[in-house]
């Protein structure tokens, strides 16, 4: 009883508005970019191309408005609450309908609460785009540690796991004692670990990364589709790591030029999988965003680290899990087993296109797997709608096991 | 004839920086916007706050925006156009008469800076305690894409690539007869010089053991496992840098053109060993050897006002990269031409001399010195120079009995 109490006066609103001062000057450092010349190559092999760099530096200069994101921010239900330490930023939208399920939903690197805005209309209100209410979720979206409105970890081991039993700590303070859990990226790692950990109340998972494919476990490689996502995991790792092995290894090395340089920043945060790369390079040279990719939203995205000074703090986190996996494996560490029903969406554009096999080897209690016909590693942010509906089959029967209970 | 035609294609050189754009380094050094401090008490997640807050302080209130200029046009700058690259070097000739021509390549994040303090012992030994059969002619050249000179407009500038411009560069200047030096992508350079091995080039000496990198050693002694042990930490921990340029040169390049701060990171963030010792500078006030604040920053500034973070880090690309046109392509034989190596301590691993025998089958000096480290010409250069001499002296007396 006192508990109760006591938690939810540590819950406090949360309102985000940047000074007009703050935002004259991202315009003039990226009015003075001193550009390098062209790349020798006429696709991303050698990284984030001059034209889709100048392009959007160009928009961002001079018709995007920050403004428009930040009403929309401040138009949600905005809280923080220090948890071991750290101040958590989330957004939590209640939905009208009554057996709605509680959903803590996590984006990744390098994402932002941004990538799942256009999903909390379909989530917590199914009934207005012609979906079930017993389709609703309550949803939180928390920010991670060190990531846009959260506060930055002061103290080293904020790993995922870390977050992790945050999560669970806030879903608890929030007074939810039945909840699932959702992630891509660095998110879908979140996911796992909750996953793992099984904390009461947690109820089951989806990821749309496939988190033990790319930590390299044991899967088959037998069939042309195992196959396949072998060889899309084996040229991620060859050609388009250095992002991941910098942040990783030296975040406060990388850090100096994301917090000085817009163009840094930006360049640093599109050179992230080929598929997501020239969907964004479509939509600043050629004018064709893919669904809701657009320049506003991925702008939205860029600015929110620009203007909360993150790029340091959230490259750390890739420090962070980079030891924790190096401690795990020197102690000879094998992971709990992931046993609550978990379920998977593959979305055809991601780094790799995870098997069925393989996901059924990661998460042995799969209750649910579905190919989607479109959309990326940002599957929310890309293609909220589609990924929506894929939250709600993927749950459905966690709701019926309430239901009959 | 030839000789007429080729000194007609060299021509003087001479640096002209601009009030404004020093300025502008300033004002931007000044505007810096910092992230918070890292979470830990070294170097593990990378250049430290207080280290690059100190070097920035220096930079825009005490440092000499000048001195890079000064530095480099008191010496002799030509520029040769060499398979459509603009090549920059340094061309000093000892006033000794059989000095021996030797041609010396930077690394990454290097420059001819590295070498200017090596230029005066290896040219004019007698005024640096070595003898008149001792002086060598000095061709310092800036690799493609680096410093003044052009940046490679058509993919191909691999290691081979340069290493064959080079000897083009010292056909031109008229050498018959001439010697190699490197360290670091100078070491690559001067070993595919070896091993496509030019009629003229008589011998070659590297700081960095280039197959070591690639090819595996023997693990038998236990001076071979600390060497194997350090390079599995430099490929765990510290090749950060080295991978992000071998694949995506053009993403880090908007960081290294448009923000002082970010190109000064990069560039400290490189072995252990250094990285303190440039620590040690800007922090402690106490630099090793010639490493100085001046010194760090003069190479920094050249990067700046050259303007060439990205053009730099795509010779990673062409050298180390899986996609680049090299990529797959066995390299040449060892080369049989003789060999000289030197150890120093503080180098990315300490280099036994059973790792040197087993990658060049002509080895005519071997020697481990007691300071001095990845950047041994710079930090050391009176040591380096002495090492130059010791390393070739027997060539010498080859030419002059033959």
């Amino acid at each position: 009883m006192s508990s109760t109490v006591e938690t939810t006066t540590e819950i406090k609103p949360f309102h985000f508005e940047v000074s007009d001062d703050q935002l004259e000057d991202l315009k003039l450092r990226i009015g003075a970019t001193r550009w390098p010349s062209k790349e020798l190559v006429e696709d991303r092999s050698q990284g984030v191309q001059l034209e889709t760099l100048q392009k959007l530096a160009r928009y961002w200069e001079t018709d995007y408005d920050w403004r428009k994101v930040e009403q929309k921010l401040n138009a949600l239900a905005q809280f923080t609450t220090e948890i071991d330490g750290v101040e958590i930023h989330f957004i939590h939208v209640k939905s009208a309908h009554e057996n709605a399920l509680p959903l803590i939903m996590t984006h990744g690197w390098p994402g932002s609460i941004i990538e799942p805005l256009e999903t909390i209309g379909p989530l917590t209100d199914p009934t207005a785009r012609g979906g079930e209410a017993d389709d609703a979720f309550d949803l939180v979206l928390p920010s991670l540690p060190g990531y846009g409105f959260s506060g930055e970890p002061k103290e080293l081991g904020w790993n995922v796991g870390r977050i992790a039993q945050a999560w669970s700590e806030l879903m608890r303070r929030l007074g939810y004692t039945r909840y699932v859990a959702q992630g891509g990226d660095v998110g879908a790692s979140v996911t796992d670990q909750m996953c793992r950990q099984a904390p009461k109340g947690l109820v089951g998972i989806h990821t749309n990364l496939l988190v033990t494919g790319l930590a390299g476990g044991e899967h088959t490689s037998n069939t042309e589709e195992e196959k396949a996502a072998v060889a899309a995991l084996a040229t991620f790792r060859a050609s388009g790591f250095g992002y991941f092995l910098e942040q990783a290894t030296r975040p406060q090395t990388i850090g100096y030029g994301l917090l000085d340089s817009p163009v840094a920043l930006a360049a640093w945060m599109l050179d992230h999988d080929t598929d997501a790369y020239y969907k964004i390079t479509s939509a600043f040279v050629d004018g064709e965003p893919s669904g809701n990719l657009t320049r506003d939203h991925i702008l939205d995205n860029i600015t929110l680290y620009w203007l909360t000074g993150t790029g340091a703090s959230a490259a750390r986190s890739y420090w962070e899990n980079g030891q924790a996996q190096a401690a795990a494996q020197a102690a000879g560490q094998t992971p709990p087993p992931a046993s609550l029903p978990s379920g998977f969406t593959q979305f055809p554009g991601e780094i790799f296109r995870a098997p069925r096999t393989w996901v059924e080897q990661g998460y042995p209690n799969l209750l649910y797997f579905h190919e989607a016909d479109k959309g990326g590693h940002f599957a929310a942010w890309e293609e909220p709608e589609l990924f929506s509906t894929e939250i709600q089959a993927a749950f459905r029967p966690l709701r019926e096991a309430a239901a009959t209970n | 004839m030839a000789t007429v035609d080729t000194t007609t294609k060299i021509r003087p050189f001479h640096v002209d920086v601009s009030e404004e754009a020093r300025d502008d380094l300033r004002h931007r050094i000044e505007a810096g916007r910092l992230p918070s401090k890292e979470l830990v008490e070294d170097r593990t997640q990378g250049v430290q706050l207080a280290t690059i807050q100190k070097l920035a302080d220096y930079w825009a209130s005490d440092y000499d925006m000048g001195r890079v200029e000064a530095r480099l046009n008191a010496l002799p700058q030509f520029i040769a156009e060499i398979d459509g690259v603009d090549v920059h070097f340094i061309h000093v000739r000892s006033e000794h008469e059989d000095a021996l021509p030797l041609i010396m390549t930077h690394g990454w994040p290097g420059s001819v800076i590295e070498m200017l303090d090596a230029i005066a012992p290896l040219t004019d030994p007698t005024a640096h305690g070595g003898s008149a059969e001792d002086g060598f002619h000095m061709v310092v050249p800036s690799l493609p894409g680096y410093g003044f000179s052009s940046e490679p407009k058509e993919l191909g500038w691999d290691l081979g690539r340069t290493a064959r411009a080079w000897a083009e560069l010292m056909r031109r200047l008229g050498y018959t007869r001439y010697v190699a030096q490197g360290g670091d992508v100078g070491a690559g350079v001067t070993d595919a010089m070896g091993r496509q091995a030019p009629e003229e080039l008589i011998g070659i000496h590297t700081n960095l053991l280039v197959p070591a990198l690639s090819g595996t050693m023997p693990t038998n002694t236990d001076e071979e496992r600390a060497a194997a042990a350090q390079i599995a930490t430099f490929q765990q921990s510290g090749n950060g840098y080295f991978v992000e340029m071998a694949t995506r040169p053009q993403t880090i390049g908007y960081a290294l053109l448009d923000s002082p701060i970010a190109l000064a990171a990069w560039i400290l963030d490189h072995d252990t060993d250094a990285y303190y010792k440039i620590a040690g500078a800007f922090v402690d006030g106490q630099p090793s050897g010639n490493l100085t604040r001046d010194h760090i920053l003069d190479n920094i500034t050249l990067y700046w006002l050259t303007g060439t973070g990205a053009s730099t880090a795509r010779s990673y690309w062409e050298a180390y990269g899986p996609d680049a046109p090299a990529a797959g392509r066995p390299p040449l034989p060892p080369p049989s031409i003789p060999f000289a190596f030197t150890t120093f301590p503080g180098e990315i691993w300490r280099t036994p001399r059973s790792w040197v025998d087993a990658s060049y089958p002509n080895v005519i000096y071997f020697n481990e010195v007691d300071k001095g480290g990845h950047f041994a010409a710079w930090e050391e250069p009176e040591l380096f120079s002495e090492e130059l001499r010791a390393a070739f002296r027997s060539l010498r007396d080859e030419g002059r009995s033959s």
